[in-house]
């Protein structure tokens, strides 16, 4: 395999890699506040067709991507409001969610189906981006920049900040944090909203970043591979970006095994497409049996909680 | 205000009504700087209400409250905080995952960097010679470590008035020397302390002065080391104390249970290995086992019950019947039942009706199940002959478990299983949270139940119950049982070494020949 090949690989595969990325990261910091939200789903394809929208109408795919956070997180609103003011259970307001987003953006979506937008492409000089070798630094899209720089401040705020250690807390033990004088309820929304607007940008990734048009259910499920990393991440940042790159090497994997031919053809392609979801389910079929598995998970993830008891 | 020094704090009159209760009714007393006052009362005496109104976290209905002299007006616990008034709970209000530091970082007002922070919590570490690490996972500490974060917590904010919630009940004796030490020397440094306890000996030994309360009023203020503990009881609990019943002449039948070379692997991550158990009880016996939690009592009695299997059959047998690896039911109806320590979601379901809740372990033993059809009369009779037998306070056999007070529902727990007559009772904790006339009613049926020829396992962190029921005594500690003793021949000393010592005391380091010599 030649270098630019290899580099070319890289760069699909960090693509491919990003959206997850982007929506596990937003999904851990609200699993920490230990609140479990399983409508990424729903609130990525509201992001994919809001950003889509936004950047076809203006020509703008900063406007684009911005709108679509805040889409994102006006839709994990509605999760909130439910589950931590009502109290209403996660899991089926999350399954909900999915649901309300899938309907919403195939609604919201159907007069941009079939249209074209331009790929939201590397920023810096043509000299530097187009470069067989140099684009591997340079060449990504500013999405992917801002995935890298996500992974670091999620980790910065968790582990060294105060605000992150009252999100931690949160979690870990919402009871005591309320007798302390801690605002579980509000501490949480801003975790939830979090997540919402970082599964916006997750979404706004399809159609930027990957497949520039917008088509039904563009995201695939990958909102569901991002909640699966979390738990596969053990909570925990690093971890979560050398997860979501295994991923996305599976996954980039179809399209080189097919050019490539030869002996990858005995494997049908669909089998290849497959593989990211099997992988997901064996991945955490393997850390289930692991003893430690559930030792760094929020005590108080999914529990839903009352001030007064 | 009365005497010549200013009190820190006086009570004046303080009421509070609850719907339908009168928690405090017209309650005075005062306390002066530097002294340590215990508040002594059975569960329910309105010991709590009182302290929370103190606390900030309540109001009083009536009575005034003054601080150094000035009305007291703490409307939150950061309020009181401020003024100087410093609070552990019974319950701590930690964080499992997160570093000591960390912990007390949270309750502090913010502010300070960790490094900072860290500096002054090493010197107030220092300053009461306590032993903490900052930078340990608060999962892996002992009790008595935990609670000294919640001390050093309070200590950071220099208190003129430190409240105590019954901070002696999950300590080894030299914890609780130890804990003493410290509150001596807060004591002398003219910081008052407020003492809330039910145990009447640690209550000689510390404090200067004792205000007993029951039913919400304040019955006497004695001088504790004046009174004897017997006295002191009797004002608790407004009538004569009860002792157990013993029979003096104790005949033990044959071997019911018998474990051996039991070891397990810790079932999770926080959890405790146990390493080669053996012992056996017979009819008539009670065995105690005694411990700080977090031992491996939660491993063996989930071992003895049948929710975690042995090794092999032969690891435990029931009157001679190898049933190391046969589920619980299979176990129950063998004649070996157990009691896990968590009432609540463990040895019952909240939200299941008594009648119900006796069908969970009771069906084979008392026929409350025929074809897999529950027996819907027969389960209501069995909840209602428990409920009349055990004086269990509750509306029927149609109120749920989590309707019940926590000693009632102990009662009426002991009730199920004691009703079943089984050969074996394994039991976890059989008077926690329970007030002293719920504990000696448990007490006594315990002790009848093995007059009767049943053999008991009694697992409890509480020295006295053990002592006063045991007829032999072995200690667990990292998930080794000592060598059985005879419990005349035990020492309050000896079982606290056993226990573990202080821990993480490097005091303890300076006398490995004597742990290990009573080891054997």
């Amino acid at each position: 395999m030649s270098a630019t090949l290899l580099i070319a690989m890289l760069i699909t595969m960090i693509g491919a890699s990003t959206p997850i990325l982007l929506a596990a990261l937003g999904e851990l910091v609200v699993e920490k506040s230990g609140v479990l939200n399983l409508g990424i789903e729903g609130m990525m394809l509201t992001g994919a067709v809001v950003g889509f929208a936004v950047t076809y109408t203006t020509g703008n795919p900063w406007l684009g991507i911005t709108i679509a956070a805040l889409a994102g997180a006006a839709v994990s609103m509605i999760f909130a409001f439910l589950t931590l003011s009502l109290s209403a259970n996660q899991v089926a307001t999350g399954l909900a969610l999915t649901i309300f987003g899938t309907g919403f953006s195939a609604l919201f979506g159907s007069e941009y189906t079939g249209k074209p937008l331009e790929l939201f492409k590397s920023i810096f000089p043509a000299s530097l981006a187009e470069d067989p070798y140099l684009r591997l630094i340079f060449g990504h899209s500013p999405l992917v920049y801002f995935s890298f720089f996500m992974v670091f401040a999620v980790w910065w705020f968790l582990s060294r900040t105060r605000a992150g250690l009252i999100l931690r807390a949160v979690g870990e033990n919402d009871v005591s944090a309320h007798s302390i004088g801690y605002s579980v309820i509000g501490i949480r929304y801003g975790a939830v909203a979090f997540g919402g607007a970082m599964a916006g940008v997750g979404g706004a990734c399809f159609p930027l970043l990957l497949t520039p048009q917008w088509v039904e259910g563009l995201t695939a499920g990958r909102g569901w591979i991002a909640l699966a990393l979390v738990v596969f991440a053990a909570w925990r940042p690093l971890r979560l970006l050398a997860g979501a790159y295994l991923f996305g090497l599976i996954a980039t994997m179809e399209l080189y095994t097919q050019a490539a031919g030869g002996v990858f053809r005995i494997i049908a392609p669909e089998m290849w497409a497959s593989l990211p979801y099997l992988a997901t389910i064996g991945v955490l079929v393997i850390i289930s049996l692991g003893r430690s598995a559930n030792a760094n998970a929020p005590a108080c993830l999914g529990k839903p909680f009352e001030a007064g008891h | 205000m009365s005497g010549e020094t200013q009190a820190r704090l006086e009570m004046a009159g303080i009421t509070k009504r609850f719907p339908g209760v009168l928690a405090n009714d017209d309650v005075s007393f005062a306390i002066k700087p530097g002294e340590i006052h215990a508040l002594l009362g059975e569960n329910g005496a309105g010991k709590s209400t009182l302290v929370k109104m103190i606390y900030g976290i309540m109001r009083p209905d009536a009575g005034e409250m003054f601080w150094n002299g000035a009305p007291l007006k703490a409307s939150s616990p950061k309020a009181a905080r401020r003024l100087g008034i410093g609070m552990v709970f019974q319950h701590f209000s930690l964080f499992e995952a997160l570093t000591v530091l960390e912990n007390i970082a949270l309750g502090m007002d913010g502010g300070l960097s960790s490094r900072a922070l860290e500096a002054k919590v090493r010197e107030v570490l220092n300053a009461y010679e306590l032993s903490l690490d900052p930078h340990r996972v608060v999962s892996t500490l002992s009790v008595g470590e935990r609670q000294r974060i919640e001390i050093v917590r309070a200590l950071l904010l220099n208190p003129k008035l430190l409240i105590m919630d019954e901070p002696t009940s999950v300590l080894t004796p030299q914890e609780v020397t130890q804990l003493f030490k410290t509150l001596r020397q807060l004591a002398s440094e003219g910081c008052s302390i407020l003492y809330i306890s039910h145990k009447l000996n640690e209550i000689k030994e510390l404090c200067d002065t004792a205000t007993i309360l029951r039913g919400g009023r304040v019955v006497d203020e004695c001088d504790p080391k004046q009174e004897t503990s017997k006295s002191m009881a009797e004002k608790m609990i407004g009538g004569d104390l009860k002792a157990v019943a013993k029979g003096t002449e104790r005949t033990f039948g044959e071997v019911q249970l018998a474990v051996n070379n039991l070891s397990l692997g810790r079932g999770h991550a926080f959890g405790t290995a146990l390493k080669d158990i053996s012992f056996s009880v017979h009819g008539g016996e009670i065995l105690g086992i005694a411990g700080v939690a977090g031992n491996g009592q939660n491993e063996l009695l989930a071992a003895l019950s049948g929710e975690q299997h042995a090794e092999a059959d032969g690891v435990i047998e029931l009157c001679g019947r190898p049933i190391g690896t046969s589920e619980p039911s299979t176990r129950r109806k063998a004649g070996l039942c157990a009691v896990p320590e968590e009432r609540h979601g463990h040895a019952a379901v909240p939200d299941y009706s008594l009648a119900d809740n006796g069908i969970l372990t009771a069906r084979h033993r008392r026929e409350l199940v025929r074809a897999g059809l529950i027996k819907n009369s027969a389960s209501h009779d069995f909840a209602d002959e428990i409920i009349a037998e055990f004086g269990v306070m509750a509306t029927g056999s149609k109120a749920t478990a989590g309707s019940l007070s926590g000693g009632n529902l102990q009662k009426f727990i002991m009730g199920r299983e004691i009703l079943q007559t089984p050969e074996v009772l394994v039991i976890s904790q059989p008077t926690w949270g329970v007030d002293a006339g719920a504990a000696a009613f448990i007490h006594q049926a315990l002790v009848d139940m093995a007059a009767a020829g049943s053999a008991i396992v009694i697992i409890s962190q509480d020295l006295d119950e053990l002592l006063a029921l045991s007829d032999t005594l072995s200690v667990i500690n990292e998930g080794k049982l000592s060598a059985p003793m005879a419990v005349e021949n035990a020492s309050i000393e000896e079982i606290g070494l056993l226990m573990g010592g202080v821990h993480g005391e490097p005091s303890l380091a300076t006398k490995p020949e004597a742990s290990h010599a009573v080891q054997v």
